[in-house]
C-alpha cells in the first residue's frame, strides 16, 4: 500500500497498512522458523546466520539509500568499526562483550552524527565521494594501527556471552540473529510508517516541496543516516563475535559496495527486498565458489544484468509479476465459504 | 629548494598527471551521460596489462601502446553500448552498482584472458637517470608528463575545433537543445565511453613502468581519479587537471614529510575538508535548483 508524500491516510486505510506490515513480520518469523528444516549441516547454518547479519545491515541501509533517498558509499566503515571497536574493548580491556558491543554501537552512533552533520549537505555524486573517502580512511587506519587492530592479518575476537552464559554453537546463533533480524524489521517497517518516514519519502520526491512543506530536511536525513550506522555497527560488532574473528576487509570499500548492492539488487524502498537482496547476495559467492576462477566474471555478471534488466531491483519486479496471479488466489479463497 | 622537495614534488606531479587522466575520463562521460564509471580503473588495467602483455610477446613499444589503446577503446565502447545505453533513465544508484559489475567482469576477464601476477613494462627510454637541480628523475617521467600535456591538448583540440566535440560540449551543457538541433545524444555517449576507455588506457601504459601493472591494479587508480573528479568539480575538464594535480602533490608530500602509510588517508581527509568547504569542487558549477 503506497502513500503519496504528505497525503493523510484515512483511519481505515492505516489500519489496512498495520495489518500488512504485521502480516509480512508474520510471514518473516515462520520463514525463519522453518528454515532449519531445510538446513542440514553447521556449513548452511553458518550462511544462514551470515544473510541474517548482513540483512540487518541492509535493513538499516535501506532506510537511508532506499527511503530518504541518499547515497552511501562507505557503510562498511560503519560495519567495520563497530565490529573492531567491540573487538578491541572485549579482547584488549576485558569488557564483558555486551558492553563493549553497546559501547562500541553508541561510539559509531556518535561519530555518525559527527561527519553526518556537514557531509549529508552534499548531494547525489559528492555525497557517494565523501562517504566513500570515510570508508576508505577507516579501512586504512584499522590495516596500519596494527598494534592495537592485528594489521592486515586481522585480530582474534572473543565469544559474545550473555549474563555470563556463552553464545556458542551454530543453532543457538541462528535463533539469535534471527530474533534480532525480525526487531530490525519491526522496527524499520514502524519507522517508515511513522510522520517521519513519510517526511523521509517526501524528501525523497523533491527536496525542496518537502521544505516547502515545513520538513526540516537537514534533521531528518541526519538522523536516519545515524540509524543506519547504528544498524550497520550492531551488526558488525555480532559478526566479529559470532566469527572470533575481524579483518580490514569487513571494512572495506569492496564490503561497502556489497552491502549497497544487496539493498538495490533486492528492491530498493522495500524493507523485505534489502532481506531477500542479503540472503540471495549472501549465498549466491557460496554457490559460485564451484566455477573458481569463473566466480568473478559471473558476480559481475549477474549484478549487471540483474540492473540492466530490473533496475526496481529483485521483490518490487517479483511483486508485479506474481501480484495478480496471488490476488486471484486469494480472491479464490475468499469465495469459498469458511 | 631543498632536494628532497623538489624529488616530492617531483613525484608528486608524476602521479598527479595520472590521475588528471583518469579524472579527465569521469569527467567526459559524466558532461556525456550523467552517469559516474566505476569501471574508469578498470580501463587503466586493460591498458597496461594489453600493453605489457603485447610486450612480452615480442611486439614492439609503438606497437604494444598502439593495440592496448584500441583494446581499451573497444572494451569501453562495448560498455557504453550494451551496458549503460540499455539502462538509460536508471537512478544514480543503479547505474553506480552496473559500472560496479562491470568493472567487477573486467577484473575477472583479465585474470581469466591473462594471469594473476605482477608484470612490468620496460620504460620509454631506459632507466638511465637523470640528475636535475639536486634531484633526480627518471626518463618514464618525463614521457608521463609530456604525453599528458599532449593528450590534453589534442583533447582542446577535439572540444573546440571538431564537430563531434562541439556535439558532446553541447549536450553536457543542454541535453535537450543539442537533441532539438540535432546531435545525437546515443552516438555522443558511445564516443565518450570510448574516448574515457582511451585516455585511461594511456595512463596506465604511462606508469606501467614505473608502477607496474597487474588485474586488481585499476581499483586505487580508479577511485583517486574519481576523487580528482569530484575535487576539480564533476565535468569540469581544467578541474578534473588541477584536482588531479593537487591530489598526487598532496599525496607525494603527505608520503615524504608525514607518513607513507597515510598518504591516501591525507588525500581523502583533504577532499572531505574540500567537499565540506567547497561543495561544488574547485571548478565547479554552481548548482542551481530549478523548481
Amino acid at each position: 500500500m503506497a502513500f503519496s508524500a504528505g497525503a493523510l491516510p484515512s483511519a481505515s486505510s492505516k489500519a489496512l497498512a498495520g495489518l500488512a506490515r504485521r502480516k509480512g513480520l508474520a510471514a518473516l518469523a515462520l520463514a525463519i522458523a522453518l528454515l532449519p528444516l531445510a538446513l542440514p549441516n553447521n556449513y548452511t547454518y553458518e550462511i544462514a546466520i551470515l544473510v541474517g547479519l548482513n540483512a540487518i545491515v541492509c535493513v538499516g541501509l535501506n532506510l537511508l539509500v532506499g527511503y530518504a533517498g541518499q547515497i552511501s558509499l562507505g557503510h562498511a566503515g560503519f560495519f567495520g568499526l563497530g565490529a573492531y571497536g567491540s573487538a578491541i574493548l572485549a579482547a584488549r580491556y576485558g569488557w564483558p562483550p555486551l558492553a563493549s558491543l553497546a559501547a562500541a554501537t553508541a561510539a559509531v552512533a556518535l561519530l555518525a552524527w559527527a561527519i553526518g552533520r556537514p557531509i549529508l549537505r552534499l548531494r547525489g555524486h559528492y555525497l557517494a565521494m565523501a562517504t566513500l573517502g570515510f570508508g576508505i580512511i577507516v579501512s586504512i587506519v584499522l590495516a596500519t594501527e596494527d598494534r592495537i587492530t592485528g594489521g592486515p592479518d586481522g585480530m582474534a575476537v572473543p565469544p559474545l556471552t550473555v549474563l555470563g552464559f556463552a553464545v556458542s554453537g551454530e543453532k543457538t546463533w541462528y535463533w539469535l540473529v534471527g530474533a534480532l533480524l525480525i526487531a530490525s524489521v519491526w522496527v524499520a517497517q514502524n519507522l517508515i510508517a511513522s510522520p517521519r518516514g513519510r517526511a523521509l519519502r517526501a524528501l525523497h520526491g523533491s527536496e525542496f516541496a518537502a521544505g516547502a512543506l515545513g520538513i526540516d530536511a537537514a534533521r531528518h536525513k541526519l538522523s536516519i543516516f545515524v540509524v543506519s550506522a547504528v544498524f550497520a555497527a550492531a551488526a558488525g560488532a555480532l559478526t566479529a563475535h559470532y566469527a572470533g574473528f575481524i579483518t580490514p576487509a569487513k571494512a572495506s570499500f569492496l564490503h561497502s559496495i556489497e552491502l549497497v548492492t544487496m539493498v538495490v539488487f533486492g528492491g530498493m524502498a522495500s524493507t523485505y527486498g534489502a532481506v531477500l537482496g542479503a540472503a540471495v547476495l549472501t549465498t549466491l559467492p557460496q554457490f559460485l565458489t564451484v566455477f573458481k576462477e569463473y566466480e568473478m566474471v559471473l558476480l559481475g555478471a549477474v549484478m549487471m544484468l540483474t540492473m540492466i534488466f530490473m533496475p526496481q531491483g529483485l521483490a518490487p519486479t517479483l511483486a508485479r509479476a506474481l501480484g495478480p496471479a496471488l490476488e486471484k488466489l486469494l480472491a479464490a479463497a475468499r469465495r469459498k465459504p469458511v | 629548494m631543498s632536494s628532497a622537495l623538489a624529488q616530492y614534488l617531483l613525484a608528486g606531479l608524476t602521479l598527479g598527471a595520472i590521475y588528471a587522466l583518469v579524472a579527465l575520463g569521469f569527467a567526459i562521460i559524466y558532461n556525456a551521460s550523467h552517469v559516474i564509471n566505476f569501471a574508469q580503473g578498470e580501463f587503466v588495467m586493460i591498458g597496461g596489462m594489453a600493453a605489457a602483455v603485447f610486450v612480452e610477446s615480442g611486439l614492439p613499444l609503438y606497437l604494444a601502446v598502439i593495440f592496448s589503446i584500441g583494446t581499451a577503446t573497444l572494451v569501453g565502447f562495448a560498455l557504453a553500448r550494451f551496458a549503460v545505453e540499455p539502462a538509460r533513465g536508471a537512478s544514480v544508484v543503479t547505474l553506480i552498482i552496473i559500472t560496479i559489475g562491470a568493472a567487477i567482469l573486467l577484473r575477472g576477464l583479465a585474470t581469466l584472458v591473462w594471469d594473476k601476477k605482477i608484470h612490468p613494462l620496460p620504460a620509454f627510454s631506459g632507466d638511465q637517470p637523470i640528475v636535475l637541480g639536486g634531484a633526480t628523475l627518471l626518463p618514464q617521467v618525463l614521457w608521463v608528463l609530456g604525453a599528458t600535456a599532449l593528450a590534453v591538448a589534442l583533447l582542446s583540440w577535439f572540444f573546440n575545433r571538431t564537430l563531434t566535440g562541439k556535439a558532446m560540449l553541447a549536450v553536457s551543457h543542454n541535453r535537450l537543445a543539442a537533441q532539438l538541433v540535432g546531435v545525437s545524444v546515443r552516438r555522443v555517449l558511445l564516443v565518450s565511453f570510448a574516448l574515457s576507455a582511451a585516455l585511461g588506457a594511456l595512463a596506465g601504459i604511462l606508469i606501467a613502468p614505473i608502477a607496474f601493472t597487474s588485474w586488481d591494479a585499476g581499483v586505487m587508480l580508479g577511485l583517486k581519479g574519481f576523487a580528482a573528479a569530484i575535487l576539480g568539480g564533476l565535468g569540469s575538464g581544467p578541474g578534473a587537471i588541477a584536482g588531479g594535480l593537487a591530489l598526487g602533490l598532496i599525496e607525494a608530500l603527505g608520503a615524504g614529510y608525514l607518513s607513507s602509510a597515510y598518504k591516501d588517508v591525507f588525500a581523502f581527509l583533504i577532499i572531505l575538508a574540500a567537499l565540506v568547504f567547497l561543495p561544488n569542487g574547485l571548478f565547479g558549477r554552481r548548482a542551481t535548483e530549478r523548481v
